[in-house]
Protein backbone atom coordinates (compact mmCIF):
# COMPACT_ATOMS: atom_id res chain seq x y z
CA UNK A 1 0.00 0.00 0.00
CA UNK A 2 1.47 3.53 -0.95
CA UNK A 3 1.18 6.29 1.50
CA UNK A 4 -1.14 8.16 -0.33
CA UNK A 5 -3.71 5.21 0.18
CA UNK A 6 -2.94 5.23 3.48
CA UNK A 7 -3.73 8.75 3.60
CA UNK A 8 -6.82 7.81 2.16
CA UNK A 9 -7.72 5.81 4.86
CA UNK A 10 -10.29 6.81 7.18
CA UNK A 11 -8.94 8.69 10.13
CA UNK A 12 -5.52 8.18 9.21
CA UNK A 13 -3.05 10.98 9.27
CA UNK A 14 -2.75 13.11 5.72
CA UNK A 15 1.16 13.12 5.63
CA UNK A 16 1.14 15.51 2.87
CA UNK A 17 -0.61 18.17 4.54
CA UNK A 18 1.64 17.48 8.16
CA UNK A 19 4.95 17.89 5.15
CA UNK A 20 3.46 21.08 4.07
CA UNK A 21 3.30 22.40 7.56
CA UNK A 22 6.96 21.70 7.83
CA UNK A 23 9.01 24.31 5.28
CA UNK A 24 12.79 23.01 6.13
CA UNK A 25 11.25 19.52 4.20
CA UNK A 26 11.12 21.85 1.01
CA UNK A 27 15.09 22.40 1.66
CA UNK A 28 17.56 20.23 -0.59
CA UNK A 29 20.51 18.18 1.02
CA UNK A 30 23.80 18.32 -1.38
CA UNK A 31 21.58 18.71 -4.29
CA UNK A 32 19.29 15.99 -3.67
CA UNK A 33 15.33 15.89 -1.80
CA UNK A 34 16.05 16.15 2.09
CA UNK A 35 14.93 12.44 3.66
CA UNK A 36 14.90 13.74 7.28
CA UNK A 37 15.50 10.46 9.65
CA UNK A 38 17.05 12.00 12.81
CA UNK A 39 13.64 13.12 14.90
CA UNK A 40 14.68 11.15 18.15
CA UNK A 41 17.82 13.55 18.28
CA UNK A 42 15.31 16.63 17.30
CA UNK A 43 12.75 16.59 15.07
CA UNK A 44 11.63 19.39 12.67
CA UNK A 45 9.24 22.36 13.50
CA UNK A 46 6.22 22.88 11.55
CA UNK A 47 4.90 26.50 10.86
CA UNK A 48 2.76 26.85 13.99
CA UNK A 49 5.64 26.88 16.14
CA UNK A 50 8.24 29.14 14.52
CA UNK A 51 5.55 31.85 13.99
CA UNK A 52 3.99 31.47 17.56
CA UNK A 53 7.63 32.18 19.11
CA UNK A 54 8.03 35.10 16.17
CA UNK A 55 4.25 36.09 17.02
CA UNK A 56 5.60 36.17 20.97
CA UNK A 57 8.59 38.38 20.39
CA UNK A 58 6.37 40.95 17.95
CA UNK A 59 3.15 41.58 19.64
CA UNK A 60 3.33 40.23 23.25
CA UNK A 61 6.54 39.80 25.01
CA UNK A 62 8.21 41.24 28.03
CA UNK A 63 9.26 39.63 31.21
CA UNK A 64 6.57 37.32 33.39
CA UNK A 65 5.16 36.97 36.94
CA UNK A 66 6.29 40.87 37.27
CA UNK A 67 4.98 44.35 35.29
CA UNK A 68 1.54 45.48 36.18
CA UNK A 69 1.98 46.69 32.61
CA UNK A 70 -0.49 44.91 29.78
CA UNK A 71 2.74 43.45 27.94
CA UNK A 72 3.58 41.82 31.43
CA UNK A 73 0.38 40.48 32.11
CA UNK A 74 -0.20 39.84 28.45
CA UNK A 75 3.07 37.54 28.46
CA UNK A 76 2.59 35.75 31.57
CA UNK A 77 -1.07 35.09 30.39
CA UNK A 78 0.47 33.31 27.30
CA UNK A 79 3.62 31.28 29.06
CA UNK A 80 1.20 30.16 31.96
CA UNK A 81 -1.77 28.98 29.00
CA UNK A 82 1.60 27.06 27.66
CA UNK A 83 1.89 25.28 31.31
CA UNK A 84 -1.51 24.38 30.66
CA UNK A 85 -1.43 23.24 27.19
CA UNK A 86 1.56 20.59 29.02
CA UNK A 87 -1.07 20.02 32.23
CA UNK A 88 -3.74 18.86 29.59
CA UNK A 89 -1.14 16.86 27.35
CA UNK A 90 -0.27 14.98 30.09
CA UNK A 91 -3.61 14.75 31.59
CA UNK A 92 -1.76 16.19 34.69
CA UNK A 93 -4.31 17.04 37.38
CA UNK A 94 -2.89 20.48 37.78
CA UNK A 95 -0.90 23.24 36.53
CA UNK A 96 0.59 23.23 39.50
CA UNK A 97 2.78 19.76 38.97
CA UNK A 98 3.94 21.14 35.64
CA UNK A 99 7.44 22.44 35.78
CA UNK A 100 9.06 24.01 33.16
CA UNK A 101 12.91 23.05 32.55
CA UNK A 102 15.44 23.34 29.70
CA UNK A 103 14.65 20.08 28.66
CA UNK A 104 14.77 16.01 30.29
CA UNK A 105 18.21 16.31 31.14
CA UNK A 106 17.68 19.67 33.03
CA UNK A 107 14.51 17.40 34.62
CA UNK A 108 16.32 14.63 35.59
CA UNK A 109 19.02 16.49 37.26
CA UNK A 110 16.10 18.28 39.26
CA UNK A 111 14.27 15.42 40.47
CA UNK A 112 17.89 13.92 41.10
CA UNK A 113 19.38 16.91 43.07
CA UNK A 114 15.76 17.89 45.01
CA UNK A 115 14.19 14.88 45.57
CA UNK A 116 17.21 12.42 45.61
CA UNK A 117 19.10 14.69 48.04
CA UNK A 118 16.08 14.52 50.66
CA UNK A 119 15.55 10.62 50.71
CA UNK A 120 18.72 8.83 49.44
CA UNK A 121 20.76 7.92 51.36
CA UNK A 122 24.18 6.28 52.61
CA UNK A 123 23.77 2.69 51.50
CA UNK A 124 20.23 3.02 49.54
CA UNK A 125 20.10 2.25 45.85
CA UNK A 126 19.06 4.14 42.61
CA UNK A 127 17.57 1.84 40.05
CA UNK A 128 17.67 2.37 36.52
CA UNK A 129 17.74 0.36 33.34
CA UNK A 130 20.41 -1.13 31.00
CA UNK A 131 19.18 0.96 27.76
CA UNK A 132 19.06 4.27 29.31
CA UNK A 133 20.75 7.79 28.05
CA UNK A 134 23.32 9.04 29.47
CA UNK A 135 21.27 11.58 30.80
CA UNK A 136 18.94 9.02 32.58
CA UNK A 137 22.54 7.73 34.35
CA UNK A 138 25.01 10.62 35.04
CA UNK A 139 22.86 12.84 37.43
CA UNK A 140 21.98 9.45 39.43
CA UNK A 141 25.85 8.64 39.35
CA UNK A 142 26.18 12.59 40.74
CA UNK A 143 23.61 11.44 43.50
CA UNK A 144 25.26 8.35 44.42
CA UNK A 145 28.66 9.89 44.75
CA UNK A 146 27.67 12.66 46.86
CA UNK A 147 25.37 10.79 49.17
CA UNK A 148 27.27 7.09 49.26
CA UNK A 149 24.35 5.63 47.49
CA UNK A 150 24.58 2.16 44.82
CA UNK A 151 23.31 2.54 41.56
CA UNK A 152 22.05 -0.59 40.22
CA UNK A 153 20.90 -1.46 36.90
CA UNK A 154 18.36 -4.03 35.35
CA UNK A 155 19.95 -5.87 32.77
CA UNK A 156 18.13 -5.60 29.23
CA UNK A 157 18.14 -9.05 26.89
CA UNK A 158 19.30 -9.52 23.37
CA UNK A 159 16.37 -7.95 22.27
CA UNK A 160 16.37 -4.98 23.99
CA UNK A 161 13.84 -5.71 26.45
CA UNK A 162 13.35 -4.92 30.46
CA UNK A 163 12.01 -7.85 31.95
CA UNK A 164 9.64 -6.80 34.23
CA UNK A 165 10.60 -9.61 36.68
CA UNK A 166 14.22 -8.57 36.63
CA UNK A 167 12.66 -5.29 37.75
CA UNK A 168 11.19 -6.83 40.59
CA UNK A 169 14.02 -8.59 42.01
CA UNK A 170 16.48 -5.69 41.86
CA UNK A 171 13.97 -3.65 43.96
CA UNK A 172 15.09 -3.84 47.70
CA UNK A 173 14.32 -2.58 50.97
CA UNK A 174 17.05 -0.09 49.53
CA UNK A 175 15.41 0.99 46.86
CA UNK A 176 14.47 4.80 47.21
CA UNK A 177 14.24 5.80 43.88
CA UNK A 178 13.43 3.66 39.99
CA UNK A 179 14.32 5.73 36.92
CA UNK A 180 13.50 4.49 33.19
CA UNK A 181 12.93 5.64 29.61
CA UNK A 182 9.46 5.06 28.88
CA UNK A 183 10.77 4.33 25.11
CA UNK A 184 14.70 3.89 24.30
CA UNK A 185 16.30 6.51 22.43
CA UNK A 186 19.01 4.01 21.10
CA UNK A 187 16.56 0.56 20.33
CA UNK A 188 13.66 2.05 20.51
CA UNK A 189 12.39 -0.20 22.98
CA UNK A 190 8.63 0.51 24.41
CA UNK A 191 9.00 -0.10 28.28
CA UNK A 192 5.90 -1.71 30.16
CA UNK A 193 6.12 1.84 32.23
CA UNK A 194 2.84 1.19 33.81
CA UNK A 195 3.62 -2.38 35.10
CA UNK A 196 6.69 -1.16 36.28
CA UNK A 197 5.23 1.73 37.96
CA UNK A 198 3.33 -1.16 39.60
CA UNK A 199 5.91 -3.38 40.74
CA UNK A 200 7.53 -0.22 42.06
CA UNK A 201 4.54 0.95 44.02
CA UNK A 202 4.07 -2.16 45.75
CA UNK A 203 7.00 -1.75 47.28
CA UNK A 204 6.40 1.53 48.02
CA UNK A 205 9.23 3.34 45.63
CA UNK A 206 8.36 6.10 43.83
CA UNK A 207 9.05 6.20 40.31
CA UNK A 208 10.44 8.50 37.19
CA UNK A 209 9.20 8.00 33.49
CA UNK A 210 12.24 9.38 30.88
CA UNK A 211 9.83 10.79 28.05
CA UNK A 212 11.67 12.39 26.13
CA UNK A 213 11.26 9.74 23.10
CA UNK A 214 7.64 8.96 24.02
CA UNK A 215 5.95 12.51 24.38
CA UNK A 216 6.37 13.19 20.48
CA UNK A 217 4.93 9.86 19.80
CA UNK A 218 2.28 8.18 22.25
CA UNK A 219 -0.46 9.77 23.87
CA UNK A 220 0.62 10.35 27.05
CA UNK A 221 -1.49 10.01 30.32
CA UNK A 222 0.33 10.17 33.46
CA UNK A 223 -2.70 9.55 35.75
CA UNK A 224 -2.64 6.26 33.77
CA UNK A 225 0.77 5.50 34.15
CA UNK A 226 0.93 6.24 37.63
CA UNK A 227 4.80 7.33 37.72
CA UNK A 228 5.49 10.10 40.28
CA UNK A 229 7.64 11.70 37.90
CA UNK A 230 7.77 12.30 34.07
CA UNK A 231 9.66 14.61 31.97
CA UNK A 232 10.35 15.49 28.32
CA UNK A 233 12.25 17.87 26.00
CA UNK A 234 10.31 20.75 23.79
CA UNK A 235 12.76 20.16 20.70
CA UNK A 236 11.91 16.28 20.34
CA UNK A 237 7.98 17.16 20.36
CA UNK A 238 8.66 19.76 16.98
CA UNK A 239 9.38 22.58 19.71
CA UNK A 240 11.94 24.83 20.14
CA UNK A 241 15.10 23.74 22.16
CA UNK A 242 16.34 24.98 25.34
CA UNK A 243 12.74 24.64 26.80
CA UNK A 244 10.80 21.23 28.24
CA UNK A 245 8.65 20.19 31.26
CA UNK A 246 8.90 18.23 34.56
CA UNK A 247 5.80 16.27 35.30
CA UNK A 248 5.97 15.81 39.47
CA UNK A 249 3.07 14.73 41.73
CA UNK A 250 1.87 17.73 43.60
CA UNK A 251 2.93 15.68 47.27
CA UNK A 252 6.40 15.54 45.73
CA UNK A 253 6.75 19.04 45.00
CA UNK A 254 5.69 20.78 48.20
CA UNK A 255 7.90 18.37 49.65
CA UNK A 256 10.29 18.99 47.88
CA UNK A 257 13.53 21.64 48.71
CA UNK A 258 14.26 24.17 46.36
CA UNK A 259 16.98 23.18 43.53
CA UNK A 260 18.14 27.01 42.35
CA UNK A 261 18.03 30.09 44.14
CA UNK A 262 16.91 32.83 42.66
CA UNK A 263 13.91 35.17 41.61
CA UNK A 264 10.76 33.89 40.83
CA UNK A 265 11.29 31.01 42.94
CA UNK A 266 11.19 33.10 46.32
CA UNK A 267 7.78 34.21 48.42
CA UNK A 268 9.98 36.88 50.62
CA UNK A 269 13.91 37.06 50.81
CA UNK A 270 16.02 39.16 53.48
CA UNK A 271 19.09 38.14 54.85
CA UNK A 272 18.31 36.34 57.73
CA UNK A 273 15.87 34.45 56.04
CA UNK A 274 14.07 33.09 52.71
CA UNK A 275 10.33 31.83 52.36
CA UNK A 276 10.11 30.02 49.27
CA UNK A 277 7.02 30.43 46.20
CA UNK A 278 4.25 28.00 46.25
CA UNK A 279 5.02 24.94 43.50
CA UNK A 280 5.76 24.89 40.17
CA UNK A 281 6.97 28.44 40.82
CA UNK A 282 9.41 27.49 43.58
CA UNK A 283 11.38 25.30 40.88
CA UNK A 284 11.48 27.84 38.73
CA UNK A 285 14.35 30.18 39.40
CA UNK A 286 15.18 32.93 37.20
CA UNK A 287 13.69 34.39 34.32
CA UNK A 288 12.71 31.28 32.12
CA UNK A 289 12.23 30.68 28.94
CA UNK A 290 9.36 31.94 27.97
CA UNK A 291 8.65 32.78 24.37
CA UNK A 292 10.14 28.97 24.20
CA UNK A 293 7.52 27.91 26.22
CA UNK A 294 5.12 29.42 24.19
CA UNK A 295 6.15 27.80 21.18
CA UNK A 296 6.08 24.49 23.15
CA UNK A 297 2.93 25.36 23.86
CA UNK A 298 2.09 25.70 20.28
CA UNK A 299 4.19 22.43 19.01
CA UNK A 300 2.08 20.46 21.80
CA UNK A 301 -1.37 21.43 20.25
CA UNK A 302 0.01 20.50 17.01
CA UNK A 303 0.20 17.58 17.98
CA UNK A 304 -2.85 17.35 19.81
CA UNK A 305 -4.43 18.85 16.68
CA UNK A 306 -2.93 15.64 14.59
CA UNK A 307 -4.27 13.36 17.13
CA UNK A 308 -1.57 11.48 19.15
CA UNK A 309 -3.19 7.99 18.38
CA UNK A 310 -3.41 9.32 14.71
CA UNK A 311 0.20 9.99 15.23
CA UNK A 312 1.25 6.56 16.78
CA UNK A 313 -0.32 4.65 14.52
CA UNK A 314 1.33 6.11 11.87
CA UNK A 315 4.89 5.62 12.89
CA UNK A 316 4.04 2.23 13.77
CA UNK A 317 3.37 1.41 10.50
CA UNK A 318 6.34 3.11 9.00
CA UNK A 319 8.48 0.89 11.48
CA UNK A 320 6.92 -2.56 10.85
CA UNK A 321 7.29 -1.17 7.04
CA UNK A 322 10.69 -0.11 7.80
CA UNK A 323 11.83 -3.27 10.02
CA UNK A 324 10.51 -5.47 6.98
CA UNK A 325 12.42 -3.10 4.32
CA UNK A 326 15.54 -2.85 6.47
CA UNK A 327 15.56 -6.74 7.22
CA UNK A 328 15.46 -7.87 3.81
CA UNK A 329 19.34 -6.36 3.06
CA UNK A 330 21.74 -8.63 2.91
CA UNK A 331 24.69 -7.91 5.59
CA UNK A 332 22.56 -5.60 7.51
CA UNK A 333 21.51 -6.41 11.55
CA UNK A 334 18.68 -4.91 13.43
CA UNK A 335 19.93 -3.51 16.72
CA UNK A 336 17.14 -3.87 19.13
CA UNK A 337 14.58 -6.15 18.12
CA UNK A 338 11.98 -5.49 20.95
CA UNK A 339 8.20 -6.90 20.64
CA UNK A 340 7.05 -3.41 21.88
CA UNK A 341 8.82 -0.54 19.47
CA UNK A 342 8.21 2.99 18.68
CA UNK A 343 10.14 5.08 16.56
CA UNK A 344 13.31 4.13 16.07
CA UNK A 345 15.47 1.33 13.44
CA UNK A 346 18.83 0.92 14.84
CA UNK A 347 21.24 -1.08 13.01
CA UNK A 348 24.76 -2.08 11.37
CA UNK A 349 26.09 -3.44 8.38
CA UNK A 350 28.44 -6.11 7.97
CA UNK A 351 31.97 -4.56 7.34
CA UNK A 352 31.16 -0.94 6.86
CA UNK A 353 31.73 1.54 10.32
CA UNK A 354 27.88 3.43 10.97
CA UNK A 355 30.38 6.80 10.45
CA UNK A 356 31.12 5.73 6.90
CA UNK A 357 27.22 4.80 6.20
CA UNK A 358 26.32 8.30 7.58
CA UNK A 359 28.74 10.40 5.59
CA UNK A 360 27.92 8.14 2.24
CA UNK A 361 23.57 8.34 3.12
CA UNK A 362 24.32 12.07 3.92
CA UNK A 363 25.50 12.29 -0.13
CA UNK A 364 22.05 10.92 -1.08
CA UNK A 365 20.23 13.48 1.04
CA UNK A 366 19.29 11.30 3.71
CA UNK A 367 19.86 12.47 7.55
CA UNK A 368 20.41 9.85 9.96
CA UNK A 369 22.08 9.41 13.26
CA UNK A 370 25.31 7.40 13.83
CA UNK A 371 27.43 6.97 17.03
CA UNK A 372 26.40 5.79 20.19
CA UNK A 373 23.56 8.00 20.55
CA UNK A 374 24.31 9.33 24.09
CA UNK A 375 23.62 5.54 25.38
CA UNK A 376 27.46 4.13 25.92
CA UNK A 377 26.47 1.37 28.27
CA UNK A 378 23.54 0.04 25.18
CA UNK A 379 26.78 -0.33 22.66
CA UNK A 380 28.96 -2.07 25.27
CA UNK A 381 25.72 -4.71 25.88
CA UNK A 382 25.64 -5.37 22.01
CA UNK A 383 29.30 -5.17 21.73
CA UNK A 384 29.16 -2.60 19.08
CA UNK A 385 31.38 0.71 19.21
CA UNK A 386 27.77 2.61 17.44
CA UNK A 387 25.18 2.10 15.28
CA UNK A 388 23.21 3.43 12.52
CA UNK A 389 19.93 4.70 13.60
CA UNK A 390 17.14 5.97 11.73
CA UNK A 391 14.00 7.89 13.72
CA UNK A 392 10.73 8.57 12.33
CA UNK A 393 8.72 11.51 12.75
CA UNK A 394 4.96 12.54 11.90
CA UNK A 395 6.16 14.00 8.64
CA UNK A 396 7.69 10.55 7.46
CA UNK A 397 6.85 8.63 4.98
CA UNK A 398 7.27 4.77 3.00
CA UNK A 399 9.04 6.74 0.44
CA UNK A 400 11.74 8.05 2.91
CA UNK A 401 11.96 4.71 3.99
CA UNK A 402 12.63 3.08 0.55
CA UNK A 403 15.27 6.09 -0.11
CA UNK A 404 16.68 4.75 2.94
CA UNK A 405 17.12 0.82 2.06
CA UNK A 406 18.27 2.06 -1.71
CA UNK A 407 20.72 4.10 0.07
CA UNK A 408 22.19 1.60 2.11
CA UNK A 409 22.51 -0.35 -0.86
CA UNK A 410 24.50 2.01 -2.18
CA UNK A 411 26.83 2.30 0.82
CA UNK A 412 27.35 -1.30 0.68
CA UNK A 413 28.40 -0.93 -3.42
CA UNK A 414 31.11 1.08 -2.00
CA UNK A 415 32.48 -0.32 0.58
CA UNK A 416 31.92 -4.21 -1.37
CA UNK B 1 28.88 12.11 -5.54
CA UNK B 2 32.60 13.07 -6.71
CA UNK B 3 33.51 14.60 -3.42
CA UNK B 4 32.21 10.95 -2.37
CA UNK B 5 34.80 9.60 -4.00
CA UNK B 6 37.74 11.98 -3.46
CA UNK B 7 36.98 10.80 0.18
CA UNK B 8 36.86 7.47 -0.23
CA UNK B 9 40.03 6.67 -2.62
CA UNK B 10 40.53 3.46 -3.45
CA UNK B 11 43.48 3.39 -1.16
CA UNK B 12 42.04 4.09 2.00
CA UNK B 13 39.27 1.81 1.24
CA UNK B 14 41.83 -0.53 0.54
CA UNK B 15 43.99 0.24 3.81
CA UNK B 16 40.60 -0.31 6.12
CA UNK B 17 39.73 -3.62 5.03
CA UNK B 18 43.41 -4.59 4.69
CA UNK B 19 44.96 -2.44 7.80
CA UNK B 20 49.02 -2.93 7.72
CA UNK B 21 50.49 -3.25 10.65
CA UNK B 22 47.61 -4.24 13.07
CA UNK B 23 49.11 -5.81 15.84
CA UNK B 24 50.70 -5.29 19.37
CA UNK B 25 54.62 -4.83 19.77
CA UNK B 26 55.28 -5.90 22.99
CA UNK B 27 57.30 -4.29 25.53
CA UNK B 28 57.04 -0.71 23.17
CA UNK B 29 55.87 2.80 24.59
CA UNK B 30 52.04 2.66 23.58
CA UNK B 31 49.16 5.18 23.99
CA UNK B 32 45.46 4.75 23.79
CA UNK B 33 43.33 6.93 21.71
CA UNK B 34 39.15 7.50 21.46
CA UNK B 35 37.09 9.61 19.17
CA UNK B 36 33.86 9.75 21.88
CA UNK B 37 31.81 11.13 18.65
CA UNK B 38 32.04 7.54 16.86
CA UNK B 39 33.01 5.31 19.43
CA UNK B 40 36.45 4.65 17.29
CA UNK B 41 39.33 3.15 19.44
CA UNK B 42 42.87 3.02 18.34
CA UNK B 43 46.22 2.06 20.83
CA UNK B 44 49.26 2.92 18.94
CA UNK B 45 52.80 1.08 19.39
CA UNK B 46 55.66 2.97 18.81
CA UNK B 47 59.53 0.86 19.24
CA UNK B 48 62.17 3.39 19.21
CA UNK B 49 65.97 2.98 18.90
CA UNK B 50 67.29 6.16 20.16
CA UNK B 51 65.56 8.85 17.88
CA UNK B 52 64.53 6.34 14.68
CA UNK B 53 61.00 4.83 15.31
CA UNK B 54 62.45 1.15 14.45
CA UNK B 55 58.71 -0.36 14.55
CA UNK B 56 55.15 1.15 14.62
CA UNK B 57 51.87 -0.65 14.49
CA UNK B 58 48.23 0.25 15.69
CA UNK B 59 45.28 -1.76 17.39
CA UNK B 60 42.13 -1.17 17.39
CA UNK B 61 38.66 -0.25 15.55
CA UNK B 62 37.31 2.45 13.43
CA UNK B 63 35.42 3.60 10.27
CA UNK B 64 37.23 3.37 7.04
CA UNK B 65 38.70 6.59 7.17
CA UNK B 66 40.42 6.26 11.00
CA UNK B 67 41.66 2.72 10.52
CA UNK B 68 42.91 3.58 6.65
CA UNK B 69 44.71 6.54 8.67
CA UNK B 70 46.16 4.02 11.23
CA UNK B 71 47.55 1.69 8.79
CA UNK B 72 49.18 4.36 6.43
CA UNK B 73 50.44 6.08 9.08
CA UNK B 74 52.33 2.93 10.56
CA UNK B 75 53.79 2.83 6.69
CA UNK B 76 54.52 5.78 6.20
CA UNK B 77 56.81 6.23 9.76
CA UNK B 78 59.17 3.07 9.91
CA UNK B 79 62.46 4.32 9.80
CA UNK B 80 62.21 7.72 10.17
CA UNK B 81 62.90 10.11 12.92
CA UNK B 82 60.55 11.20 15.55
CA UNK B 83 60.72 15.02 14.51
CA UNK B 84 60.18 13.88 10.62
CA UNK B 85 57.31 12.48 12.31
CA UNK B 86 56.01 15.26 14.55
CA UNK B 87 56.62 17.03 10.42
CA UNK B 88 54.68 14.69 8.91
CA UNK B 89 51.97 14.96 11.53
CA UNK B 90 52.05 18.68 11.16
CA UNK B 91 51.81 18.54 7.38
CA UNK B 92 48.92 15.87 7.50
CA UNK B 93 46.84 17.79 9.71
CA UNK B 94 47.15 20.64 7.40
CA UNK B 95 45.98 18.73 4.68
CA UNK B 96 43.00 17.25 6.02
CA UNK B 97 41.82 20.52 7.85
CA UNK B 98 42.07 22.27 4.80
CA UNK B 99 42.98 25.54 6.88
CA UNK B 100 44.12 27.79 3.62
CA UNK B 101 46.36 30.01 6.33
CA UNK B 102 48.27 26.74 6.68
CA UNK B 103 51.38 26.34 4.34
CA UNK B 104 51.41 22.67 3.70
CA UNK B 105 47.52 22.71 1.87
CA UNK B 106 49.18 21.01 -1.43
CA UNK B 107 50.31 17.78 0.00
CA UNK B 108 53.81 18.16 -0.66
CA UNK B 109 56.33 15.57 1.17
CA UNK B 110 52.96 13.40 2.29
CA UNK B 111 53.35 10.84 -0.49
CA UNK B 112 50.63 8.21 -0.14
CA UNK B 113 49.11 10.12 2.46
CA UNK B 114 48.13 12.62 -0.03
CA UNK B 115 44.75 10.74 -0.77
CA UNK B 116 43.19 12.26 2.63
CA UNK B 117 43.33 15.33 0.60
CA UNK B 118 39.70 14.50 0.34
CA UNK B 119 39.10 14.63 4.28
CA UNK B 120 38.89 18.47 4.51
CA UNK B 121 35.55 18.75 2.11
CA UNK B 122 33.83 16.58 5.40
CA UNK B 123 34.44 18.43 8.94
CA UNK B 124 32.93 15.98 10.89
CA UNK B 125 35.43 13.55 9.29
CA UNK B 126 38.63 15.59 10.77
CA UNK B 127 38.50 14.22 13.74
CA UNK B 128 38.50 9.89 12.43
CA UNK B 129 41.43 11.32 10.16
CA UNK B 130 43.87 12.93 12.97
CA UNK B 131 42.88 10.31 15.82
CA UNK B 132 46.12 7.76 15.06
CA UNK B 133 48.60 10.70 14.73
CA UNK B 134 47.23 12.41 18.23
CA UNK B 135 47.32 9.59 19.59
CA UNK B 136 50.68 8.57 17.95
CA UNK B 137 52.34 12.03 19.42
CA UNK B 138 51.15 10.50 22.98
CA UNK B 139 52.65 7.45 22.77
CA UNK B 140 56.41 9.27 21.86
CA UNK B 141 55.97 11.55 24.83
CA UNK B 142 54.74 8.44 27.06
CA UNK B 143 51.77 9.93 28.04
CA UNK B 144 49.57 7.49 29.98
CA UNK B 145 46.09 9.11 30.10
CA UNK B 146 43.85 8.31 27.29
CA UNK B 147 44.18 11.30 23.99
CA UNK B 148 40.58 12.17 22.81
CA UNK B 149 39.50 14.31 20.09
CA UNK B 150 37.07 15.88 21.83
Amino acid sequence: MSVLETGRQKDALDVAQVRADFPILAAKAHGKPLVFLDSAASAQKPRAVIEAEARMYAESYANVHRGVYELSVKATDAYEGARATVQRFLNAASTREIVFVRGTTEAVNLVAGSYGRKHVGAGDEVLITGLEHHSNIVPWQLLCEATGARLRVVPITDAGEVPLDEVERLISARTRIVSVAHVSNALGTLLPVKEIVRVAHGRGVPVFVDGAQSAPRLPIDVREIGCDFFAFSGHKAYGPSGIGALYARAEHLEAMPPWQGGGDMIASVSFERTTYNEIPYKFEAGTPNIAGAVGLGAALDYLTGLGLERVAAHEDDLLRYGTDALSAIPGLTLVGTARHKAGVLSFVLDGVHPHDIGTVLDYEGIAIRTGHHCAQPVMDRFGLPATARASLGVYNTREDIDALAAGIRKVQEMFR
Amino acid sequence: MSELRELYQELILDHSKNPRNLREIAGARHADGNNPLCGDKATIYVKLKGDLIEDVSFVGRGCSISTASASMMTEALKGRTTAEAEALFERFHDLVTGDPSKPHRDAQGLGKLAVFAGVCEFPVRVKCAALAWHTLRAALKDESAPVSTE
